[in-house]
């Protein structure tokens, strides 16, 4: 769990920072830089990354569904009143936000990346117009919608599943606990808020094609 | 019969070597062919369990808890003695030697004393290397404190929690020897009959708590390290569970009981609040260091504490012990808190309570540094009477806290049964009339540490032990006896539950064989107490079967006994024409009101034998010696 | 005031069991939680009925015997207290309250509110404890320990083993338990030696007794009566 997860985790991150390229100045960027991504030389490196990422959700689900069963396993009758003392919510949530988040995923791949949902626009062969094709999708206010929905499930997520990863790996002591979990929430929220900035600032009209 | 202590002669120094010396040993290879059992998984028992498996012998222990770590031993606040002398401040073991057996008020045995003082130096090395987490002062090197009254700081402690840290220490040691399948744990069983065979000890029956089958169990040596019987009292500080049976079921089989009216009450309890009261909670003896303790001039003041001026408080002890004060002996206080409560002086709602006073303190020292001291204990107290200690005074009263009677042993730890032992609380031997705060814990890790584990190897060695099954007459008849008494029990199917008895037998041993008693109080209870027994046995309802967790049963079962022990102990007390410790009878009492002992008649252990249903116990008397402790007369002026 | 309770009723193992309502009328506000169960079981035997069955022993909150989820909750609503320290002062006037046992695999149900513990000490036995035999220790200051070691370890050790924070877990996880007992012999210069086969023998045993695994809920943590970290 906690390795897919790290690969995961550093998956969206390095995703996000790609995707902020959407704001600099030079409207092209963000093109070339997917065209940096597709470029035949990098194509083997590209489907690496692909087949590492396919291998990390899907080793992850297992990794879920198994921890669901073990944990059924060890409580087969439940209580006729269970109340959850508060702690937090987002680690007793991780079975929705998780299987929300992958259908968001399947459904963002269909969009922006095989273009299933609205056709996408190529500058060249294999050079997908990423910025037309985005800020496209994101004048869908329904396409918007989903996707915000989405990030802040990602978030809840991964503040609980960074700082789950953290005391899974051994990294803790009890001095440092609450710093561990400041910073799972600070990189959850950035990551957040920087993926989510994207379709706003489409939907605000900032970035146009 | 004539008692033999078997203690040894010559210098008090070197007796316990001289003596193990002695000793035959079992060959470590054979070790393995001899079963011991080992009832109750306390700090006696569970040291017990755990060393014996450890020497090789093959170890049944014994508990009615879910698990051997909550035996009673878990309450245990205070602390530990050793003579240690770690500050220099002259303490030895000589000196512990001496304060037990005054504080005994010269009614235990020298020897015995002077090997537990020996003793406990070891004991704090064992546990620190099991991992105890004793108080440690900056430099890392162990702390002490002082502890009830005592002039030296011996007493070595873990927070408020030293019973418990020390039985985890224990138990784990027995965990682990169960994990190496050299003991067998039975929790949620209770022993309820012994199996002798040819005059000797060799097995228990049982009853297995949750499904109820009654059982068997053979060895080579059966260990009773079942606790003490304050709960006869119904209240005391002691856990719910907590009872003689095994002890008084061994005696019913020959085992002599001895001292049964040595029971010690400890002064600061919180007081009952109601009828529904089910235990009561000791708060350590500390807060006498600084609290205050009164009560009105005017019988039946009911203004409330703050209200009452100074000149209508009577601060009683420090009257009367201009000396010692707040922080006279444990006994002492009692007696006094419950005579100006007997004077119509008491307070709260029950009339049976006097103020534990802090106003003083906190004026002197500060909130901080009171918090500091005592932060956990008040919360303790507000928790559970929801009053503020800050605010307004503490009502405490005494309660029956520890019991020093027990089974009879000789220096061996065993008692006149062979093969029989007892240790811990169970038995009498270590703290005569009256036990020294942060003494029982000592002895109950000496015994199972360290004496029975060099004394049971003797028996062992020199004993013809044939094997024994099921089908032996004597296995059939200690089952059947077990049946019956529970059949019995069940079939009566009467008017009045477990509680109610237990109730009223506890109320009046408490008002006439409590704090303090008299001839015709003695004879009184004497008197009640058998009708009470027969009302018992005619009326009592025990509800459910026998097959299956049946809490009343296990109740009932226990509460008849208690009525048994009840009646030989007010006997004791009858006989006993002396105060002395725990034991005061009204009577023999000094001019200004100490208690008055007659070493000339009474310097002896009284061991009662068993004669059978109705009939008068036989009292055998075991005479003390001192060579080097000579009695005298205990003042606190 | 008067109390409404629906416990649950389980005559043995092998029975299902059932949640049953009683009302105990005048209780006082002094009475401890389970003296509000001993007067209740009082009234049951006068009917002529099984009294609840329930553990406890020290009531006073060390021995770790007693504890039911009351409305859901691992020994009641305050936090800090085990069930035989929680007193009816707590509660007001015609108050509901839902009694329920341990729930766990490891936990197997008993009778009533009491449940098999035994797969605690099983843990202990397959590491839980330092190897020392009797007699063989040197003497206690040979080997110092400072001070916040000592008392961090003692703030582990204060574990009574109630079994409230299984009860708790959604997971049903015994992992606060264990860390306790790793923390208080871990901290501990004694305990170095046997460290990580301490961890691995306690690890295996939980997996093998069916408790659930840690996914760092922090449940336990809320409930834990001793306030174990
Ligand atoms: C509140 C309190 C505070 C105390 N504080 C201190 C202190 O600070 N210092 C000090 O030195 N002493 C203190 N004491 C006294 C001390 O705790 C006890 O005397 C001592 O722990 C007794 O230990 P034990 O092993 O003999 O018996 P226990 O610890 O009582 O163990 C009895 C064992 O026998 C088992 N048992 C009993 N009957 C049966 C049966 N019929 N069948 C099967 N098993 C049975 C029980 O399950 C249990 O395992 C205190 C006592 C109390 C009540
Ligand atoms: C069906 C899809 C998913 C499910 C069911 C799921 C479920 C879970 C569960 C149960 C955990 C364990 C929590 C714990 O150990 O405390 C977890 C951890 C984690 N998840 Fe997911 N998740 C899913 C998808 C995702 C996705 C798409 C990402 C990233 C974009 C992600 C990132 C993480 C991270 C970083 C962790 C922390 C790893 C760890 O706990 O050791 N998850 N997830
Ligand atoms: C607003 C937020 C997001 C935007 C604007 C965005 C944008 C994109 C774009 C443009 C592509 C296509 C890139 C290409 O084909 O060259 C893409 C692919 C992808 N995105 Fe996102 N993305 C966002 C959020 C996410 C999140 C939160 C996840 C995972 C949790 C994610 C996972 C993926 C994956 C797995 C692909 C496929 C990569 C591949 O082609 O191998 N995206 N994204
Ligand atoms: S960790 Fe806390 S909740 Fe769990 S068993 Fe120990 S004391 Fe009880
Ligand atoms: S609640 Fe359960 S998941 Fe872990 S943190 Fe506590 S054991
Ligand atoms: S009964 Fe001992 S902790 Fe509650």
């Amino acid at each position: 769990m906690a390795l897919t997860g790290l690969i995961l985790f550093g998956y969206v991150l390095a995703h996000m920072i790609g995707n902020l390229q959407i704001f600099s100045p030079d409207r092209g960027q963000l093109n070339h830089y997917a065209a940096f991504l597709h470029a035949s030389s990098n194509l083997a490196l590209l489907w690496l990354a692909r087949f590492i990422l396919l291998g990390a959700v899907i080793w992850h689900i297992v990794a879920a569904v198994q921890l669901s069963k073990i944990k059924s396993d060890a409580r087969p009758v439940g209580y006729v009143k269970k109340r959850d003392v508060p702690t937090s919510y987002a680690a007793r949530t991780m079975m929705w936000s998780g299987p929300i988040i992958a259908a968001f995923v399947i459904f963002h791949i269909l969009h922006l990346t095989t273009g299933a949902v609205l056709p996408l626009k190529e500058v060249g062969a294999n050079q997908p117009d990423v910025r037309y094709n985005v800020v496209s999708g994101f004048q869908n206010p329904f396409v918007t919608g989903f996707y915000i929905l989405a990030m802040v499930l990602l978030c809840m997520h991964l503040y609980h599943g960074l700082w789950s990863l953290c005391q899974s790996l051994g990294w803790i002591s009890p001095r440092h606990n609450q710093k561990i979990k400041t910073t799972s929430a600070v990189l959850a929220i950035v990551i957040c808020v920087g993926f989510i900035s994207v379709p706003l600032a489409v939907l605000a009209g900032l970035v146009t094609y | 019969m004539t008692l033999d202590s078997k203690s040894p002669g010559g210098p008090i120094e070197t007796r316990w070597d001289r003596h193990r010396f002695g000793l035959k040993l079992v060959n470590p290879a054979n070790k393995r062919k001899h079963t011991i059992i080992v009832v109750g998984t306390g700090l006696a028992g569970g040291s017990a369990a755990a060393t014996l498996a450890e020497l090789g012998y093959n170890i049944k222990s014994f508990c009615f808890q879910d698990s051997p770590r909550r035996a009673h031993s878990i309450a245990a606040q205070g602390g530990i003695n050793a003579a240690k002398n770690y500050h220099n401040d002259g303490d030895s073991v000589y000196r512990l030697f001496y304060d037990t057996v005054k504080g005994g008020d010269f009614r235990s045995r020298e020897s015995n004393v002077y090997r537990l003082a020996q003793i406990s130096v070891n004991i704090i090395d064992q546990c620190v290397a099991q991992g105890v987490p004793f108080a440690r002062e900056y430099s890392g090197y162990l702390d002490n404190r002082s502890f009830g009254g005592a002039q030296v700081s011996r007493t070595f402690y873990a927070r408020g929690q030293t019973g418990q840290q020390l039985l985890l220490g224990a138990y784990q040691a027995l965990e682990h020897q169960i994990g190496q399948g050299r003991v067998k744990m039975y929790p949620r069983t209770e022993m309820l009959d012994l199996i002798m065979v040819d005059g000797r000890a060799r097995g228990i029956v049982t009853r297995d708590l949750v499904t109820g089958r009654i059982e068997s169990h053979f060895a080579d040596a059966v260990v009773l390290a079942t606790g003490g019987y304050g709960n006869v009292y119904y209240l005391s500080t002691n856990a719910k569970g907590s009872n003689c049976t095994a002890a008084w079921r061994a005696h019913k089989r020959g085992a002599l009981f001895a001292n049964p009216c040595f029971t010690q009450i400890h002064p600061t309890c919180i007081p009952v609040s109601g009828d529904y009261q089910s235990k009561l909670t000791l708060m350590s003896e500390s807060l006498r260091n600084d609290g205050r303790v009164w009560v009105p001039v005017k019988k039946g003041d009911k203004r409330a504490p703050n209200q009452i001026p100074d000149a209508e408080r009577d601060y009683y002890l420090e009257r009367r012990y201009p000396s010692f004060g707040n922080l006279v002996p444990r006994d002492v206080a009692s007696r006094n808190a419950k005579m100006v409560c007997d004077e119509g002086r008491g307070v709260g709602e029950s009339g049976l309570a006097v103020y534990l006073d802090f106003r003083d303190a906190i004026a002197r020292l500060g909130v901080d540094i009171i918090r500091d001291r005592y932060g956990n204990l008040f919360e303790m107290y507000e928790r559970i009477t929801g009053e503020d200690p800050y605010q307004v005074p503490m009502r405490i009263y005494p309660a029956i806290h520890y019991t020093m009677g027990g089974l009879w042993v000789d220096y061996n730890l065993m008692t006149n049964i062979p093969g029989l032992y007892a240790v811990g609380e169970a038995n009498f031997s270590d703290h005569g009339a009256n036990r020294l705060g942060a003494s029982a814990l000592m002895q109950g890790l000496a015994d199972g540490y360290f004496v029975l584990p060099n004394t049971i190897n003797d028996y062992i060695a020199s004993s013809k032990l044939p094997k024994i099954d099921a089908a032996h007459p004597a296995v059939q008849d200690a089952e059947r006896n077990v049946t019956e008494i529970s059949q019995t029990l069940l079939g009566i199917q009467g008017s009045r539950s477990v509680d109610s008895f237990h109730r009223e037998l506890g109320k009046l041993m408490w008002d006439y064989c409590g704090m303090s008693r008299t001839a015709e109080g003695l004879q009184h209870a004497l008197n009640t107490i058998p009708a009470l027994r027969d009302q018992f046995w005619r009326d009592v309802r025990v509800t459910g079967q026998g097959e299956e967790l049946n809490q009343s049963l296990e109740k009932a079962g226990r509460v008849a006994d208690f009525f048994e022990l009840a009646e030989l102990m007010c006997l004791d007390g009858l006989y006993r024409n002396e105060s002395c410790g725990g034991h005061f009878r009204e009577e023999f009492q000094t001019s200004d009101g100490e208690a008055a002992r007659d070493d000339a008649s009474f310097s002896y252990v009284a061991a009662w034998g068993y004669r059978g249903p109705g009939a008068a116990p036989e009292l055998l008397r075991e005479p003390l010696e001192f060579e080097y402790v000579h009695p005298a007369q205990r003042s606190y002026k | 005031m008067r109390i409404v309770l629906h416990i649950w009723r389980q005559r043995n193992a092998s029975d299902k069991g059932r949640m049953a309502r009683y009302e105990v009328p005048n209780v006082s506000e002094h009475m401890s939680f389970l003296e509000m169960l001993d007067v209740l079981n009082e009234s049951l035997i006068a009917r002529n009925e099984d009294p609840v069955a329930f553990d406890s022993d020290c009531r006073e909150g060390i021995c770790g015997m007693c504890g039911c989820m009351v409305n859901g909750v691992a020994h009641g609503p305050v936090p800090g207290t085990t069930l035989c320290q929680l007193h009816m002062r707590h509660f007001k006037d015609g108050d509901e309250l839902y009694l329920e046992p341990w729930r766990a695999r490891a936990f197997p149900v008993i009778k009533d509110l009491v449940v098999d513990r035994r797969a605690f000490d099983r843990l202990i036995a397959a590491g839980g404890y330092i190897s020392v035999s009797t007699g063989s220790a040197p003497d206690g200051n040979a080997m110092l320990v400072p001070k916040k070691d000592a008392d961090r370890a003692m703030d582990a050790a204060a574990c009574i083993a109630c079994g409230a924070c299984v009860a708790m877990c959604p997971n049903a996880s015994a992992s606060l338990y264990m860390a306790a007992k790793v923390a208080h012999l871990g901290t501990l210069p004694q305990g170095q030696p046997e460290r990580n086969s301490r961890v691995l023998g306690m690890v295996a045993q939980a997996k093998a007794e069916m408790f659930g695994s840690c996914t760092n809920i922090g449940e336990c943590e809320a409930v834990c009566p001793k306030g174990i970290k």
